[in-house]
């Protein structure tokens, strides 16, 4: 018990003195997070919103795989953007293994799916609605998918937040990739998997603390910024 | 140089089936440049079905619809609908304006002169920055009519337009539809309300069951329909 409440006391003394170790660790694990999630903002934003508006035959087996790979193992993406990158994969070339930008790669790979596929569902209700008036007024599929898009702005947060969430808290892909080498690819949860295997209880809990802080952080801004645009905008 | 004239719209036979059942059958009418067209009948006689098959969003089973104006000008650029429930987009009034202007290809410059000129005949100007889905129901039907006059249409269809308006709205709906139609926009409208329906129409389309029982001039209509369903429908029977 005593050795818990010492772990605890150091651990919010380690985030209170913001040590140099543990800020780095957050930083980069901010910045490959956010950087996958921006991508994947980019590539599954448009790709849900186009399987919302349009119908073609398929259409149906397309959305079940894409609910489907919403739950893609961490460790698998890891896996298959390892055999990419690695050096006698078809990506080998660029030497990216065991770099923050195949981690931002891995990670992007994981969430594409759960925005593609929330932004689908959104988009595809809000179309129900406007689908008529749209045409009606002179849109095209394209045209019609990008103004649904941007009237569903408010819950396609929830997309995003999900994405994030989903980035910042997975271990399993980032340590297949990254390889969690110190001052290069070592994150907050691949940090948490070493130290506790170390024995350092302390830094795993600081860290263990700050991941949940800033999802709660993350999610709490967005909420404000949702709510505050949402009654500017009706 | 003016554009190309559309008009008249023709039905030509139309019949409209859904899920084995029928629900127009051969509709023969011919709407022409001037008099105000009100389609008139009880619930569930087709009329909103009808004006969707006028703006291409279903397309007949049977028969033809035609535009016959001698311009072969693009139906499609010429005519603009007002739905009973109008979609406002969630943005300022004056973008909802905006909107189907840019998607047209209309220069900023015009945009911003038309939106202002809409805005302001439609008693809007003073709201045109408040976000639309804030503004009152009237508000809200009255946008949509502006955002629709803003293009300019041939045409213009409006179904149901002050379906679920109090009366005052609804005659500021109305004065608003007059100087449109001052303007020389065809109106065709739908309408179950007879006071509304007698202050609007030069001519009457009467609709029951999906099939058109008449198109009279509205003079002639109002005091004696040729069809028995009309009578009854203007004694308030229930048909």
């Amino acid at each position: 018990m005593s050795e818990l409440s010492e772990a605890f006391r150091t651990a919010f003394q380690l985030i209170v003195e913001l040590d140099p170790k543990l800020v780095e660790i957050v930083l980069l694990s901010l910045r490959v997070s956010f950087s996958a999630l921006g991508l994947a903002a980019f590539l599954g934003m448009p790709l849900g919103a186009l399987l919302g508006v349009s119908r073609f035959p398929g259409r149906h087996g397309l959305i079940v795989l894409l609910n489907a790979l919403m739950g893609l193992p961490p460790v698998v993406v890891g896996l298959l953007v390892y055999l990419l990158l690695s050096r006698s994969g078809p990506l080998g070339g660029l030497g990216l293994l065991f770099t923050p930008t195949a981690m931002i790669l891995a990670q992007t790979v994981l969430i594409t799916p759960i925005i593609a596929a929330l932004t689908r569902q959104t988009v595809e209700d809000l179309w129900e609605e406007y689908q008529e008036q749209m045409r009606s007024l002179g849109a095209g599929t394209l045209e019609a998918a990008t103004t649904v898009l941007y009237e569903g702005r408010f819950s396609l947060l929830t997309a995003l937040l999900a994405g994030y969430g989903r980035a910042a808290a997975e271990v399993g892909a980032v340590i297949i990739v990254g390889g969690n080498i110190a001052h290069v690819t070592r994150v907050m949860t691949t940090a948490i998997v070493l130290e506790t295997n170390r024995g350092d209880l302390p830094l795993a809990l600081g860290l263990g603390i700050l991941l949940v802080l800033l999802a709660i952080a993350v999610n709490g801004s967005a909420q404000l910024i949702g709510e505050a645009a949402r009654r500017a905008a009706g | 140089m003016p554009p190309a004239e559309v008009l008249p719209l023709v039905f030509d036979g139309v019949g409209l089936e859904a899920g084995g059942e029928w629900l127009l059958h051969d509709l023969c009418f011919r709407l022409d440049t001037g008099p105000c067209s009100v389609i008139l009948g009880p619930n569930g006689a087709g009329k909103t079905l009808t004006l969707r098959l006028c703006n291409g969003l279903i397309l007949p089973s049977r028969g033809r619809i035609r535009w016959a104006g001698s311009g072969g000008g693009d139906p499609a650029a010429a005519r603009a609908l007002v739905f009973q429930r109008p979609v406002l987009l969630r943005r300022s009034a004056a973008a909802n304006v905006d909107y189907p202007l840019r998607l047209r290809g209309v220069a900023r410059r015009e945009r911003e002169r038309r939106c202002e000129e809409v805005l302001e005949a439609t008693g809007l100007a003073p709201i045109a920055q408040r976000p639309a889905r804030k503004l009152s129901v009237g508000q809200q039907h009255r946008l949509a009519l502006a955002r629709v006059w803003a293009l300019r249409p041939q045409v213009l269809f409006l179904d149901e337009p002050a379906a679920s308006l109090d009366p005052a709205a609804s005659r500021s709906l109305e004065a608003a539809i007059h100087v449109i139609r001052k303007e020389g926009t065809k109106i065709v409208m739908t309408t179950h309300d007879l006071g509304q329906a007698k202050r609007m129409s030069d001519e009457v389309l009467f609709l029951h069951r999906g099939r058109l029982l008449e198109q009279t001039p509205a003079e002639q209509f109002w005091q004696e329909p040729r069809t028995a369903e009309a009578k009854g429908f203007l004694r308030g029977e229930v048909l």
